[in-house]
């Protein structure tokens, strides 16, 4: 073990501000990333779902138009 | 915004960065390619003369005098064939020591001394816990008796 | 001959994994085991980094960002290096998904090439007495930044798909000149940065556990950026395949779940 306390550890040697700063900005943009790549995942698939529903509709809507025409 | 108008943005933005990234490289790349000059080059008249520019090397061993006013430092810079005379008014970095590596920026004066505004710290690329650091000193302690 | 012209699925060969289509069910299966992966070797590389390795006699305990930096670093120049592969190869054998590839490796390329300078920046100035320094190593390292900035802003940029891919490459594989010019400039010029304590023609100049709990790091770092990448390359995957039959029923097994 490297430290003698906890208290120790957290002071880093008096440079608790530029080694916690380095990982702490580090873990924030990987958690950050991860959660802009699962909220993609779900965007994506919502549009793509909207925009099957509204081709759908586009179609059924023809069809009734051309029931109605016809 | 529009969908033309946003990739129009995001182009004009990619391009910006490109143009940026190459404007860098030909200006930043061209001063600082060569970050410091050694004490040699600058014994034989290599480095420029008059704007600042920086010389790295060791701080040679025993030479560091401080001033009465606990600011302006002397201290002169080796790379074991030249010495230039340094002296530096301001706040040291920690790893700043006898025997370690240092690039000072400043200009040339008249007199052959060095006029630093900024000094920085050169550490090299060993890591290793004090007792081994201290065990490599008394091993190159003994290699130097040994030599003498 | 027909046959299995027929069934081109059935091919055994791994080839079989650069239709999008079969690739896309591939990275949702391995890309988990990577992310776990990579959380056990951070978990790993902190506890030997912090606990176990010893102080640096030099700098103090400020060296300790060496177990980010150094992985970030390194991941940042290698991404760059895979996203001028994907993109020779898309360029050649015009293969939809070498270019998907390299977009989906782009945004963590660029993080862990912040994360480098920031790092770098933070442990600059209590060693070097200096944030940031104008030297052949960090300027390069900062137009890796930039590269990777721009390679996306590009291919984000144009609507063609087919001519975002190509014009991504092109960037992709002109800057990838740059990679060398990073990892060789504490050699060739005079720089501030120090020289590798790592390297493929010498003994590294590290302690023992400092170097282990260094490399451990840098397995992370390579377990998260393919889990990342994955997860990328699955969405990147069904907005390019909307259109195809696969991608409508993917998206029948979604419908309510999302």
């Amino acid at each position: 073990m490297q430290w003698e306390s906890w208290s120790a550890f957290w002071d880093m040697g008096g440079f608790a501000a530029f080694v916690w700063g380095s990982y702490g900005v580090t873990a924030l943009l990987v958690v950050g990333e991860l959660i802009l790549v699962m909220r993609r995942r779900r965007d994506t698939v919502r549009r793509l779902l909207r925009l099957r529903r509204a081709t759908a509709a586009g179609v059924n809507g023809r069809r009734a138009f051309e029931e109605i025409v016809e | 915004m529009k969908p033309r108008s946003k990739r129009l943005v995001l182009l004009g933005g990619a391009v910006a960065l490109l143009v940026g990234a190459v404007a860098l490289v030909l200006t930043a790349f061209q001063q600082n390619l060569v970050f410091f000059h050694t004490p040699t080059e600058v014994a034989e008249g290599k480095a420029p003369t008059g704007r600042a520019f920086r010389i790295g090397g060791l701080v040679e061993q025993g030479s560091i005098k401080r001033a009465a006013d606990g600011l302006t430092v002397q201290f002169a810079i080796t790379d074991t064939a030249k010495v230039i005379p340094v002296t530096y008014k301001g706040s040291l970095p920690d790893l700043f020591s006898e025997g370690k590596g240092a690039v000072v920026q400043g200009t040339m004066g008249p007199d052959g001394q060095f006029k630093a505004s900024e000094v920085l710290a050169k550490h090299d690329e060993n890591y290793m816990p004090p007792e081994a650091q201290h065990a490599v000193d008394e091993a190159q302690k003994t290699a130097k008796t040994v030599k003498q | 001959m027909i046959k299995d012209m027929d069934k081109p699925e059935r091919s055994k060969s791994l080839l079989r994994f650069a239709a999008p289509q079969m690739f896309y069910p591939l990275a949702g299966r391995l890309a988990p085991w990577f992310a776990a992966a990579a959380v056990i070797f951070v978990g790993i590389g902190i506890w030997l980094g912090f606990f176990v390795a010893p102080t640096d006699a030099q700098q103090g305990e400020v060296y300790r960002v060496i177990y980010i930096h150094v992985a970030a670093a390194w991941m940042s120049m290698f991404v760059y290096l895979l996203m001028a592969f994907w993109s020779a190869v898309g360029l050649v054998m015009n293969t939809r998904l070498s270019f998907i590839m390299a977009q989906a490796l782009a945004p963590t390329g660029a993080m862990f090439c912040f994360v480098a300078l920031w790092t770098g920046a933070l442990w600059g100035k209590p060693t070097w007495g200096a944030y940031w320094v104008w030297d052949a190593r960090l300027t390069s390292q900062l137009l890796l930044l930039f590269l990777y900035l721009g390679f996306m802003a590009l291919t984000r940029a144009i609507e063609d798909p087919r001519r975002a891919d190509k014009a991504g490459a092109i960037i992709a594989l002109v800057g990838a000149i740059n990679v060398p010019i990073i990892y060789f400039s504490v050699k060739w010029w005079n720089t501030l940065h120090q020289g590798a304590s790592v390297s493929l023609n010498k003994a590294p100049s590290m302690a023992t556990t400092m170097l282990v709990g260094m490399l451990v790091m840098a397995i992370a770092a390579w377990a998260y950026t393919i889990a990342i990448t994955l997860w990328r390359v699955r969405s990147l995957i069904l907005e390019r395949e909307r259109h195809t039959e696969w991608v409508a029923a993917e998206l029948n097994a979604l419908e309510g779940k999302v």
